[in-house]
């Protein structure tokens, strides 16, 4: 399984800042090993993001995103105690879900 | 005339100025915009949940670990190692430490762990919990033991080691970290021999290293270190390593830990 993602939400005026950082290889695909082979691509495809079980964010990552990515958005009208909830799925079908309380 | 002189001056002067801040500080401008989001904090919170986790053939958690403040005192271990461990009868860093309570409290094979390369297997573990041990005393002073007589001569040996020179091209580490405001191309070089070098520079590993997207703990930061001298490998926590973290430590009394950090 993978390691968990870091949320940390915070709320200033109507909008929230969420800064999300998620643990992933983010392999290109583009790489050779030792041996000369290639290594497979395995990287995430999919981002969600819901403000209290509503979606308001979608992403779809390629292989340029880096290693352990990191993802900073707003949500309007988000306030303290709100939950926002982060989902990823790479391309091996593998997927994470986390949740944080926005403060 | 004199007055435009004295206020071309001014400008020229200031300009210098401007000019000479940017290199160095546009580094720490970029470290700082990537502190916000340092991957560092995955392996903290990796390690903190293998702290609790039973694991290993005794299926046994890490919790009653001793770093030297009594088992379970991890809060303010980090800034006093490598220190003397009575039990062991030898002076420890905490990866060092950590693989031997890995071993006495969980049945992991300390030696096969010392084996395996940086970033594979229980290794990754070990730097997880490294980064998550370092992080708790975060803020906190350096404050190294030089009560024992072994701590004492582990700073010897490893003021030796540190201006020992040697290998294919004559190196030490003094060669680098002896001195004051000395630069490789863009990089800084902490003068390890005094503060605020020694607690900047060793204060800072466990770091994670944007360049190649990897978790160091300060074993792999002096692995790297002999590679780049063209030295040998010292052995995973072999008395090379701790007696120079023992020397560095020692010289950063007073420092404050920044770690886990992010490094270029």
């Amino acid at each position: 399984m993978a390691d968990p993602m870091r949320i940390r939400a915070q709320a200033a005026g109507d909008k929230a800042t969420v800064r999300v950082l998620m643990s992933h290889e983010m392999e290109s695909g583009q790489r050779k090993d030792g041996t000369g082979k290639i290594i497979p691509a395995w990287h995430i495809q999919d981002v969600t993001a819901t403000l209290n079980g509503k979606t308001v964010l979608t992403a779809e990552w390629g292989p340029a995103v880096s290693k352990n990515p990191f993802l900073q958005f707003t949500i309007k009208g988000a306030k303290a105690g709100d939950k926002v909830g982060i989902t990823w799925k790479d391309n091996k079908g593998d997927t994470r879900t986390d949740e944080a309380t926005v403060s | 005339m004199k007055k435009i002189a004295i206020a071309l001056g001014l400008i020229g002067l200031s300009a210098f100025a401007f000019a000479e801040k940017s290199s160095t500080d546009s580094i720490a401008e970029y470290r700082q915009m990537l502190q916000d989001g340092n991957p560092a904090d995955l392996f903290e919170a990796k390690g903190e949940g293998l702290w609790t986790q039973k694991r290993g053939p005794k299926n046994a958690a890490l919790e009653k670990c001793d770093l030297g403040k009594g088992p379970g005192v991890v809060k303010g271990a980090w800034v006093e190692l490598p220190r003397y461990f009575a039990d062991t009868g030898r002076v420890q860093d905490l990866e060092s430490r950590l693989l031997t309570c890995m071993q006495e409290l969980q049945g992991f094979n300390a030696e096969e762990i010392a084996k395996t390369p940086f970033g594979k297997d229980e290794q990754n573990n070990v730097t997880a919990l490294a980064t998550w041990v370092a992080a708790e005393s975060k803020g906190m002073k350096f404050n190294l033991s030089q009560s024992h007589i072994e701590e004492r001569k582990m700073y010897e040996v490893g003021k030796r080691l540190f201006f020992m020179r040697g290998g294919s091209h004559d190196f030490a580490c003094a060669t680098c970290h002896a001195q004051d405001d000395k630069r490789i191309r863009l990089q800084d070089l902490p003068n390890l021999t005094k503060n605020p070098g020694a607690g900047n520079g060793f204060g800072a590993w466990p770091a994670y290293r944007v360049s190649n997207g990897q978790m160091w703990g300060a074993q792999l930061r002096l692995n790297d270190c002999y590679r780049q001298q063209r030295f040998p490998y010292p052995l995973f926590g072999s008395e090379v390593t701790i007696a120079l973290g023992v020397y560095m430590g020692v010289n950063g009394k007073g420092g404050e830990t920044v770690a886990p950090a992010i490094k270029r």
